[in-house]
């Protein structure tokens, strides 16, 4: 698999965020964020709980206000203009720590919705694409059955389908196997890995260690709202560098 | 190992031993009878008080209802009749039952208009209540308040024509403009209606289509358990999607809708309901312009519709208050605006968590319908109070009538209830 890392990244820009900062009420949560996210680049997020990392991925796609500085994804300035938003929407796609499908629509409905209402997409064609979608996932059996019905793990895995429908030129993972029995994480990340092969940029919050070894080329560690380092994942596991990233790394490898 | 074992012999079963029947204390009724009426001293002491008061409930009134009179002109001649025996005088719901059921002004040999209307109200209802008939069905759904409208109230049918034609026009716009911008084809739709039914106003004084009528009746003439259907299916129909409209206000972030709708679902929770219907009697005339003289039943419709609407609001409230977080951010996240994620995801779970408080006040609604006696419009329960209780015939009989109009709402409420029973079990697509 190592010739996911060595994938050729282009020089376009996907994301840029410049001097960000959040806020809850009083409490600063993001301070002075400066990150560009080139096209086909994936980076892996990490940190301590309560660091911002979540956080920081949804102000990307305006699911948080950010308060100051500025977030450009693909050349569209994120600004309070809800059209901008809605452009920047359709482009990031998400997966949720826990999936976060409706229940009350089939798999196929699911896949489909955002296709037909935001794209309008014809019917036929969404579910054309929609199918595509799941065999790419491996559940092309389940696309009549509800949400209700699959494991975690199958859950993630046509959440991360329905992001695919909308043909998203990012992806955001929220710690996409937090919420999954052990036996099923693995399912989730070989999905992961073969997005990171075809290519797509991808920023994920998580905690698969393994996982960044193997997909990232950039690993960033964040602590109290700040990016404390950010590294190649070679060096940054085999050599960190700040006193808090070996701290946590000694932490979340020491067993 | 026992010696049994060690001196048996080799053996080799063939065929099954047949299943036998459990033995009577294990399954069937004598079991049922044992385990759910007599399973202990109190139990039984329970069981044998409950029959006791069943019977006695039941030797008193069966008498009383076996031996019932249907056929007499008056209270007087029924007793004639019974001489003395115990026997109920059901002789007034079959001598008044049009006054019960149409009231005492509707003209009789139009009675079949209101029936008409009342079983056309099963097949346009059908296919919202269930949504697996065809969609085609729907179309006779619209236009069957239109319909009704005529059939019952009578006139000219170019009046009802042109609020539908204008109706039409409005959908067709809002749907040519929908995809573009919600909250501009919603402008556009209803300026268009506007347009239609003002310009209406230019031809319609000589057009022929006045001349297609039916016999007027005035709202005045409306009566009986006829009435409280209408201001029931009115009213309900309305107040969900009034209700609706003010739940979603009330989350609005603009906060200038979503005082207005705290304003609003506050003030009208905090007043009787018989509050109200004086206002809409006396009152309301008010507040139109003067000689425009809205109709009682309009203004009494207007009246509990908001009245219900405000209590249908907060229950919504409360489904979409119990939907994850995470419902809303995932429509978010994909792109879809604020009329798609409400239409598409978050009101269809919101309205199934919330069928049962829905329902509660539906069933309430229907019932309180009864209200408007006492401004003096005849519905059911007027028609008893007034004409037929106040009659030279029938002073003094209360019991059968009163019995009759409980087992009428009964029975719809009751419906009302299965139904959504059944509705909530169709819509469990969750499997939790």
């Amino acid at each position: 698999m190592a010739e996911v890392a060595k994938m050729q990244v282009s020089d376009e820009v996907a994301i840029s965020i410049r001097n960000m900062n959040k806020w809850y009420g009083t409490f600063h949560v993001l301070r002075d964020i400066d990150l560009t996210v080139h096209q086909g680049e994936r980076i892996v997020v990490c940190g301590p709980s309560g660091s911002g990392k979540s956080t920081l991925i949804r102000c990307i796609n305006a699911l948080e206000e950010h308060q100051q500085g500025s977030i450009e994804v693909d050349g569209t300035l994120l600004s309070s203009d809800l059209k901008n938003i809605d452009k920047i929407r359709s482009e990031v796609g998400m997966c949720f720590q826990h999936f976060n499908l409706f229940p009350h629509l089939s798999i196929l409905e699911n896949l489909t919705l955002a296709p037909i209402w935001v794209r309008k997409t014809p019917k036929k064609e969404a579910e054309e694409l929609a199918m595509h979608y799941l065999e790419k996932v491996k559940i092309p059996d389940q696309a009549n059955k509800f949400p209700g019905q699959l494991s975690g793990g199958q859950q993630q895995r046509v959440a991360i389908a329905r992001s695919l429908c909308m043909q998203p030129r990012i992806m955001l993972f929220d710690e996409p196997t937090s919420a999954l029995d052990p036996e099923m994480i693995k399912e989730v990340l070989d999905t992961m890995i073969e997005l990171a092969e075809d290519g797509m940029t991808m920023i994920c919050v998580t905690h698969e260690m393994g996982f960044a070894r193997q997909v990232a080329n950039r690993v960033i560690f964040m602590d109290e709202g700040q990016i404390v380092e950010q590294n190649e994942p070679e060096e940054f596991f085999n050599n960190p560098q700040s006193p808090r990233t070996q701290l946590f790394l000694s932490q979340i490898l020491g067993h | 190992m026992s010696d049994t074992s060690a001196s048996a012999v080799a053996f080799v079963r063939t065929e099954s031993v047949p299943a036998s029947a459990p033995p009577s204390n294990a399954a069937g009724p004598v079991k049922w009878v044992k385990d759910n009426l007599f399973a202990g001293v109190g139990n039984s002491i329970l069981t044998v008080l409950a029959i006791l008061a069943i019977y006695m409930v039941l030797s008193k009134s069966m008498p009383w209802i076996l031996n019932g009179v249907w056929d007499a002109p008056s209270l007087s001649a029924c007793r004639e009749i019974l001489n003395g025996e115990t026997g109920a005088c059901f002789a007034v719901l079959s001598e008044r039952w049009n006054q019960l059921l149409f009231g005492f002004k509707y003209p009789a040999e139009l009675y079949w208009r209101p029936a008409t209307a009342f079983v056309l109200l099963f097949v346009a209802a059908a296919p919202v209540l269930f949504f697996d008939l065809p969609r085609k069905l729907l179309i006779f759904t619209g236009l069957y308040p239109f319909l009704a409208f005529w059939l019952i109230w009578g006139g000219p049918i170019f009046y009802p024509l042109i609020a539908l034609i204008g109706l039409i026009v409005a959908y067709k716009v809002f749907v040519a403009f929908e995809k573009n911008n919600f909250t501009m084809a919603l402008g556009l739709g209803a300026l268009s209606a506007i347009v239609i039914w003002y310009l209406s106003g230019f031809v319609g004084e000589n057009s022929a289509l006045l001349a297609l009528s039916l016999e007027a009746v005035p709202s005045r003439d409306l009566g009986g358990f006829m009435l409280n259907m209408m201001l029931g299916v009115t009213c309900v129909s309305l107040s969900l999607p009034l209700g609706i409209a003010l739940a979603l206000g009330r989350q609005s972030s603009m906060p200038f809708i979503r005082y207005i709708c705290v304003i609003f679902i506050e003030f009208i929770r905090g007043v009787p309901l018989i509050t109200l219907l004086f206002v809409a009697s006396v009152m309301l005339s008010y507040f139109f312009p003067p000689g425009s003289g809205v109709d009682l039943f309009i203004r009494v419709v207007i009246m509990i519709t908001m009245f219900s609407s405000a209590y249908i609001a907060e229950v919504i409230r409360g489904g979409l208050a119990a939907l994850p977080k995470g419902q809303y951010e995932a429509a978010d996240s994909l792109g879809l605006d604020y009329p798609q994620a409400m239409r598409l995801i978050i009101l269809p779970q919101a309205l199934k968590i919330s069928i049962p408080g829905i329902v509660n006040v539906a069933v309430g609604l229907f019932k309180d319908t009864t209200l408007v006696s006492v401004i003096s419009m005849f519905d059911m329960i007027g028609m008893i109070r007034g004409p037929i209780v106040a009659s030279t015939d029938w002073n003094g009989i209360y019991w059968e009538l009163f019995g009759f109009a409980a087992l009428l709402f009964f029975v719809v409420c009751y419906g009302i209830s299965q139904y959504s029973q059944w509705l909530e079990r169709r819509l469990a697509t969750d499997h939790r």
